[in-house]
């Protein structure tokens, strides 16, 4: 017996414009419920990630959902000579993709990487300098066709350094600042950008941490990145919401007693 | 970059592990500390079998069966909630190929609105594949549809020693036999086929039926199973040898009906005091039960959701029952046997501890999917008992004996604490099972009941 995945399509698209959607980090825990929602609403999807058979099993889970294309390709995003012929992929497949989310990061120990210098680099280009790569490619083709949407995920640790976790912090820091720029840049091109500060998220890159059973579940953060691409919901989104209100609150705080709290 | 390419092979092999209370449904055994892997792919799977240690390693999915059949205490289990992908579904057939830790929610919602629904399906959604292959659990249609085993056409099953094995009808179909119903032991599931069966839509036509005694059911089961696809009983236990309760029975609505919407319930937000539920309000929450749906009797039409599930409206519902938990006890007994059963409604009227869930269904004549399967022609009984130390073990251990004497069996996925020896009896041939258990896994109950005391 041989067994295909098939497509249909249930669309519910609230008005929204949004068709086509690059995946960069497809297989990020964030990232595939995104996607479920995605492909539940029939829009087409083109997914960036590093592992083929990964890709596939997504690939099939998606279509049998109601995606109404998925299209694949396998490249290393952390690694900025592949960008290129991720770029190319996308523009042949999808000529007229409006929307792009950048869902990859990684996280280390914060103690290993105050002890290597490697680590350190990795967690930057991984979290900083190759998302800002990849993006400044995709930013300069929508704002030569005046239309789309850029969504990247951050982080709430990108608005105060703190000593648990700054080096993850300050590689989605500058992320978020960039993204500011961006956005300020695009705005007259009519192209959004927007910037997804998730708390902390019950994902496989999260299991390492001691308290991981009490961080937010992530159906709940890829349902408000949906809404925020659909344009329902801010262009600067905290998920859960509450991080909105914790984080004006920590980013008040007056330097002199927070360098003396140990988070 | 070095340090990139560092980082890439060290986030390829590590297969974290964390140390986490975990309990089961019952929320008895109290909750005990477990190694949890939690794999996001299925090729994360080799890795952890061929990282750990000989008989450490136990799957677990949603963690609804009762007692400590997906417990593995002290040692390792592998959450499998991640590996939830539908990996195909084929339209002429009906049938899904799904991973491990896909719940029957999760298809219920995907297929329903395309007309296609579990073929068998039990009292909860929230259970995954994984989980229903491996208690190969049955639902209200037994008596025409046998359990979910036969409707597994094929299943993926890692193994520490032999990787990836197929088992399907012709290849390795003892191996498919012993996973059907296997408890977990004979590897880590990572995918199934399923064959789904198609409906016309959510709606299901229901008749509710109050009866008075064991015949007046027993009447209305072997009228009812030639035409209803779907047939359960409600029982009252404090009622003792004047037996009652509300017999129910349904078929899938033949037209599809109005829009559906399925309502989330109220949620129990810790676990409520224990003495919440004593034989005093629970005889009251009984006896209301009655009036109201006796009041109700006659034909109407529901939704599948309070049809099938009608506890799912209340979740977390196991905290009900305070933090001792509670003990679910499953018995089937033969039909020759009729009056071994009424003594044991009798001795559990008498003892004033059973409570609200008492269900009684009479399970076809199907032949047993698994090695190990629990359904075998007969009445089953399952009913919930409150925690209440040694008294509640002891009266378990009264209904062992009568159930032990009548020539029936209990039910692995609700139990807790039954004996090595009733163990033995319930499934005379689990010796032939025991060499296609893989050589990595194991679990509490297993432990608990085959090794001698």
């Amino acid at each position: 017996m041989t067994i295909t995945a098939h497509p249909t399509m249930p669309v519910e698209n609230y008005g929204s414009p949004m068709k086509r959607i690059v995946v960069l980090g497809a297989t990020s825990g964030i990232a595939l419920e995104v996607q479920r929602r995605l492909a539940r609403d029939g829009r087409e999807l083109l997914l960036v990630a590093r592992s083929p058979q990964r890709l596939a099993e997504v690939q099939a889970d998606l279509l049998v959902r109601g995606a109404r294309q998925v299209v694949t390709y396998s490249a290393n995003l952390g690694s900025i000579p592949q960008h290129a012929g991720v770029f190319e992929f996308a523009r042949r497949t999808f000529p007229d993709f409006d929307t792009v989310l950048l869902a990859y990061g990684s996280m280390y120990d914060q103690k290993e990487v105050e002890t290597s210098v490697d680590l350190l680099l990795d967690e930057l280009q991984v979290n900083f300098v190759s998302a800002t790569a990849i993006l400044t490619l995709f930013a300069a083709d929508l704002e030569r066709r005046n239309m789309g949407c850029i969504a990247a995920i951050t982080s709430v640790a990108g608005d105060r350094g703190r000593r648990s976790n700054y080096v993850y912090g300050s590689a989605k820091g500058g992320l978020t600042l960039f993204l500011q720029g961006l956005r300020s840049r695009l705005h007259p091109a009519g192209v959004r950008v927007i910037t997804v500060k998730p708390g902390p998220v019950q994902t496989p890159m999260t299991d390492h941490l001691s308290n991981s059973s009490r961080f937010a579940d992530p159906e709940a953060v890829a349902r408000d990145i949906v809404r925020a691409l659909e344009q329902r919901a801010p262009e600067v989104l905290y998920t859960p919401r509450i991080w909105r209100y914790v984080m004006s609150v920590v980013r008040h705080i007056p330097e002199t007693i927070f360098k003396r709290l140990a988070f | 970059m070095t340090g990139h390419s560092a980082a890439v092979s060290k986030q390829q092999t590590r297969t974290p592990h964390f140390t986490k209370r975990v309990r089961s449904w019952g929320c008895y055994p109290t909750a005990a500390n477990h190694y949890v892997h939690k794999p996001a792919w299925n090729d994360q799977i080799p890795l952890i079998l061929g990282s750990s240690s000989s008989e450490s390693l136990l799957a677990y999915g949603l963690g609804r069966s009762y007692g400590d059949s997906c417990l593995n205490t002290g040692r390792e289990l592998i959450d499998c909630r991640r590996l939830n992908r539908i990996l195909g579904f084929d339209e002429q057939t009906g049938t899904v190929r799904c991973e491990a830790g896909v719940s029957f929610s999760d298809l219920i919602d995907v297929f329903l609105p395309r007309g296609w629904f579990l073929t068998v399906t039990p009292g909860t959604r929230f259970v995954t594949i994984g989980g229903a292959i491996a208690n190969d659990v049955h639902g209200k249609n037994h008596h025409c549809a046998g359990t979910f085993g036969a409707h597994v056409r094929q299943i993926g099953l890692y193994r520490a020693n032999d990787g990836l094995v197929i088992c399907n009808q012709d290849d390795n179909p003892n191996m498919l036999r012993a996973t059907i119903g296997g408890l977990g032991l004979t590897g880590v599931i990572a995918w199934a086929d399923i064959q789904m069966k198609p409906v016309a839509g959510p709606w299901m036509d229901v008749e509710k039926i109050p009866f008075q005694s064991l015949q007046g059911f027993l009447d209305l089961s072997r009228e009812s199973n030639e035409s209803f696809e779907y047939t359960v009983a409600w029982l009252d236990c404090f009622a003792g040898r004047n037996l009652r309760g509300i017999f129910f029975r349904g078929n899938h609505a033949a037209a599809a009906g109005r829009l559906y919407r399925r309502e989330r319930g109220p949620k129990v937000p810790f676990p409520l005091p224990s003495w919440l539920l004593n034989r005093y309000s629970v005889k009251l929450l009984n006896q209301a039960y009655y009036k109201i749906h006796s009041a109700r009797n006659g034909v109407s039409t529901e939704g599948f959701d309070s049809f099938f599930y009608p506890l799912d409206s209340i979740r977390r519902w196991n905290l009900l029952y305070g933090k001792r938990g509670f003990l679910q006890y499953q018995c089937v007994i033969p039909e020759t046997n009729v009056a071994a059963f009424e003594e044991l409604l009798d001795r559990i009227a008498r003892s004033g501890m059973g409570s609200f869930l008492g269900v009684l269904k009479q399970f076809g004549a199907a032949q047993p999917a698994g090695m190990l399967s629990f359904p075998r022609p007969g009445l089953t009984l399952a009913l919930d008992f409150p925690m209440r130390g040694e008294r509640t073990l002891q009266l378990l251990g009264s209904l062992d004996e009568i159930v032990l004497q009548s020539g029936g069996a209990l039910y692995p996925a609700k139990d807790a604490r039954m004996s090595s020896k009733m163990f033995d009896a319930s499934f005379p041939n689990w010796r032939s099972f025991v060499p296609f258990i893989d050589p990595k896994m194991s679990s509490s109950f297993w432990r608990r009941v085959t090794e001698p005391r």
